[in-house]
């Protein structure tokens, strides 16, 4: 039935006889009669796609696969490649959680759901926040979400998002497209060697803001100092407070809503997910009193027939399948077995482990810039500030010739500036960043 | 059976410091030696001395011996100063051999494909080949997205292959896979149309147009790009109402919005008449790829007069759904909406560095929207569906639409419920009639089996929304049938005391709205 299928689908398990049979019960000659398509838009050829075995389609994707360079990446910029331990593949992997679907039928999908709600309950007590979704898209979308949240709870007339002047441009462009159909604008505020300006900030803050974004650590590796004095600026304003930031950050810097953050977002897939070419989690946290403002699925707690504690998504007239144009997001489809993932990994490393490795992305990352600080024409960290995980160098030499040069030793790094490259430590090791001084020096000589 | 507890937690007083009452002498070291940095004794009841600063656990024990205490222990400092960092993180302390039972136990209370059928109308519930998952943990598909181009030409190959794929089944002639679920695909058609409106000085267009049975996220979509969503109505037979299309349409009109076959299961017969006419009034016309698993290999949107559409793979190219996500909505559009596409996408390179093989690129398209994520989509749910499509080919995909067809065709045949609306291809609705279609599920979990989609679309009462797709076998089918039918015959009251077989019985959803409990933290206050 599924040996080497030249032309049938191997997933489609029809015998001949079967087949045959289930055409006699609808009272049909061939498949074809049940098609109700009219001639002329019939497409009675082919893709030009060849069907392979298994083994061969394997082959392919590998042998295609293996153009790419194996290197070292020393890459960041919000995507991060952590140790994810064996234990999440293992168990993410049993076919229970990855073959199910949302949970609309919560009887018979109590595990999920229960999972979700531990992955909620770390992001509640991460934040310090009532209440986390399941999740968003990524960390640019969750931003684009946070938008929308703040123009429909806004109490001012309100049109403007501030935004730092340092962020990725596809986030910035992501939040430009998620708010087109809105009537703010986004607007950039300056920082200052690394940090938000605060004056700056103030100058451009006024009743007309809606929400003042700010990153924790920033797109650039430093940590931010002024949250606290943001909160008040953004609060004096009436403006919403919204942080970017991820879960292990967040174990160790400072709690968002002891600093006035009204919405958290980011990435969360720092854990749980090894380097995906940029494939992330969204994490969205906010306050209760936005609950019914919030996009995207929540699992809450309720009680079954019998009394006994059970897990269900809830609130759902929020959402496009019931309240469709005037839904809180159009989102429907997520990053569920992500948040999985990360609530896996998060367990497995439990609150000691989390927040040695947010300290060891602060001593490393300090190390290795002062190691590279060493080096003639070079200079690290630029910023003068506390770094987490990634932080900018200076170099004499054009910044792209370098990073060629390095890359030719296989690592990669980027380039972030004429004279300016950035490097991140996360889930490198030691002897790699020993080896990564090496040549490093070599290259600058 | 749900575990009540909520989970242990370890108390913090300071900064990452970790408190234990002790009594007598029972004392169990919160931290190594090696992490200590300090100990602090705080006695409670005893008979004087000890309190104070230590150095180790052994002074704790000889202290502890002799009375009633609580300690302290610090861990190695923080690399921050105070006033950058938090003061405390509570949250469970398992071991792994716990955590490995505790998610197995979860797993197992929950239902999946693998567990059995999963007929949910509009899902495309299908099996999701194992392969898959072994090529998407290859070390070679670990990169990351701000590689250099040339370093990562198997990624950028991957892709460029894959948008080949997609561009050649949907008949389109570009495609972005930046989108990474269907609802971001419906939202990247609907920015490109606005741009390409804007673009031909037509920026007034400010109304898109959707059927009253299609997709919640066709209006959620619309909404967040701006527009006014006008419904259509559905004419008596479940297809688009031809007069009312024409009294929709306007100069106002963007785009309009169609899945084919409908949410009935029905082929749009007048697909040409209704590009024709949203093109004569300047609108464009975009296909929500919901249902592709009925038309592979048999139809193509792009022929039917579609200008830009998504394709929902997690349903119809069989990767996991995952419990809800991820996903991933590539979107295809032709020719002239392809300068609009989200930036990058990508293309060959002429002139290769290597000279025996394509080199690729990646490209931002002239007139780009720009993202709609914040690098490159989904890319592991992408590198299974070019794996998937690479293993069924042109004869696997064309097996897979037939085979779907003849399963709903064969299933709708077999159970009592009555069918309103036909000819349908690859799912059908059925009316629970005087019953309620939400017991009716309830009580099919009862059988083992996943239920139907329920009270959606509007247009059939009490709707049950069948999708079998094609990896069920015809035995599967008439046991999925006989469960069908063997609540149709079933008192009121059993249906509403279901489910009696599922981990928890019938779960009270007004008191989970009413009194919303979204964390462990929310419990905890309460009890």
């Amino acid at each position: 039935m599924n040996g080497l299928h030249a032309t049938g689908s191997p997933y489609a398990p029809h015998t001949e006889a079967d087949r045959k049979a289930m055409l006699e019960a609808v009272d049909a000659d061939t498949v074809e009669d049940l098609f109700d398509i009219p001639a002329e838009v019939r497409f009675d050829d082919h893709f030009g796609i060849d069907a392979r075995t298994e083994r061969e389609a394997r082959q392919l994707v590998r042998s295609t696969l293996d153009r790419n360079d194996d290197i070292v990446e020393l890459l960041g910029r919000g995507h991060y490649s952590y140790y994810v331990p064996s234990l999440v593949d293992h168990l993410a992997d049993r076919s229970e959680f990855l073959t199910s679907y949302t949970q609309y039928q919560p009887e018979a999908s109590q595990g999920f759901l229960q999972a979700l709600f531990e992955y909620q309950s770390l992001l509640v007590e991460l934040t310090g926040l009532e209440i986390a979704n399941c999740s968003i898209y990524d960390a640019a979308t969750a931003l684009g979400e946070a938008a929308t949240l703040s123009d429909r709870v806004r109490e001012t007339t309100g049109h403007r998002v501030l935004v730092p002047q340092f962020l990725r441009e596809e986030r910035r462009s992501t939040l430009e497209n998620y708010i087109a159909g809105t009537d703010l604008t986004v607007e950039t505020y300056p920082v200052d060697d690394g940090n938000v300006d605060l004056s700056g900030l103030e100058a451009a803050l006024d009743r007309e803001a809606v929400m003042v974004y700010a990153e924790n650590p920033t797109v650039r590796g430093t940590i931010e100092e002024n949250l606290a004095t943001i909160g008040s600026l953004t609060d004096a304003n009436d403006a919403l407070f919204a942080l970017g930031t991820d879960p292990i950050a967040l174990s160790l810097l400072q709690r968002p809503a002891d600093v006035g953050v009204d919405v958290v977002v980011g990435d969360a897939s720092v854990l749980g997910l090894p380097t995906s070419y940029g494939m992330g989690l969204g994490l969205f946290a906010t306050r209760e009193r936005y609950l019914r403002q919030t996009p995207g699925r929540l699992v809450g707690a309720s009680e079954d027939a019998t009394d006994r504690r059970a897990f269900t998504l809830t609130l759902q007239t929020r959402e496009q399948h019931i309240r469709r144009e005037r839904a809180t997001s159009n989102i429907c489809t997520n990053q569920a077995w992500v948040a999985l993932r990360t609530a896996m990994h998060a367990a497995v490393l439990g609150p000691s482990g989390m927040v040695d490795l947010a300290k060891r992305g602060v001593e490393r990352a300090e190390g290795l810039a002062e190691r590279l600080d060493d080096l003639i024409g070079v200079h690290a960290p630029v910023h003068d500030r506390r770094h987490f995980r990634e932080f900018v160098v200076h170099v004499d030499q054009p910044a792209r010739a370098v990073a060629g040069d390095i890359e030719r030793h296989g690592f990669a790094v980027h380039v972030v500036g004429d004279h300016e490259i950035q490097v991140c430590v996360a889930g490198v090791s030691d002897e790699r960043l020993d080896r990564f001084v090496a040549i490093f020096e070599e290259v600058v000589r | 059976m749900t575990d009540d507890r909520s989970p242990e937690r370890v108390a913090s007083q300071s900064r990452y410091d970790q408190a234990r009452y002790i009594e007598n002498g029972e004392y169990e070291p919160l931290l190594s030696e090696k992490d200590l940095t300090r100990i602090e004794i705080e006695r409670v009841a005893d008979d004087g001395g000890g309190a104070g600063q230590k150095t180790g656990h052994a002074d704790v024990e000889e202290t502890a011996e002799n009375g009633t205490a609580n300690v302290n222990a610090t861990s190695g400092g923080s690399p921050l100063p105070d006033d950058l960092t938090r003061d405390s993180l509570e949250l469970p302390e398992l071991s792994e051999p716990e955590l490995a039972r505790h998610y197995t136990r979860l797993s197992q209370m929950t239902y999946g494909i693998d567990s059995g059928p999963y007929p949910l109308g509009s899902c495309t519930m299908k099996y999701n080949p194992k392969f898959t998952e072994d090529v998407a943990a290859l070390p070679s598909a670990a990169v990351h997205p701000d590689r250099p181009d040339e370093s990562i030409q198997g990624t950028l190959e991957v892709l460029y292959r894959l948008q080949d794929y997609l561009a050649r089944i949907g008949g389109m002639d570009a495609v972005t896979l930046q989108p990474p679920a269907g609802a971001a695909g419906e939202f990247v058609g609907i920015r490109v149309a606005t741009a390409y409106h804007q673009h031909n000085g037509e920026g007034h267009r400010d109304e898109v147009i959707v059927p009253e049975s299609a997709h919640g996220t066709n209006f959620a979509s619309a909404a967040l790009g701006g527009y006014d969503v006008v419904s259509l109505p559905s004419d008596d037979e479940g297809r688009v109402d031809l007069e009312a299309l024409e009294a929709a349409l306007s100069d106002n009109t963007a785009a309009l919005m169609l899945t084919n076959p409908n949410t009935l299961g029905l082929f749009e017969r007048d697909i040409e008449t209704i590009a024709a006419m949203v093109h004569d009034a300047g609108g464009l016309l975009y296909y929500d790829g919901a249902n592709l698993n009925a038309l592979l290999g048999r139809a193509r949107p792009g022929d039917m007069g579609f200008d830009v559409m998504h394709y929902n793979v997690h349903k119809t190219f069989a990767t996991p759904h995952g419990g809800g996500g991820p996903g991933a909505g590539p979107v295809g559009v032709v020719e002239e909406l392809a300068p609009f596409l989200p930036a990058p996408t990508v293309r060959e390179r002429n002139g290769s560095s290597r000279s025996d093989e394509q080199v690729y690129e990646r490209v931002d398209p002239d007139r780009t929207i720009g993202n709609v994520h914040g690098f490159h989509g989904n890319w592991l749910v992408l590198l299974k569906t070019f794996a998937y499509i690479a293993r069924l080919g042109d004869g696997g995909l064309a097996d897979a639409s037939a085979s779907a067809v003849l399963n709903a065709n064969y299933l709708a045949e077999q159970i009592d419920y009555d069918i309103p609306y036909g000819p349908f291809h690859h799912e059908f609705v059925a009316s629970a009639g005087e019953q309620d279609a939400a017991d009716v599920a309830k009580r099919m979990l009862d059988y083992g089996v996943h239920p139907p989609t329920t009270k959606w679309p509007e247009i059939v009462p009490e709707a049950l929304m069948t999708e079998p797709t094609e990896v069920e076998s015809k035995a599967t089918l008439d046991r999925l049938a006989a469960a069908f039918n063997a609540v149709k015959d079933e008192a009121d009251e059993t249906l509403k005391s279901a489910p009696e077989r599922t981990t928890a019985r019938r779960i009270d959803q007004t008191s989970a709205a009413r009194t919303p409990r979204l964390s462990w933290q929310a419990l905890s206050e309460d009890s």
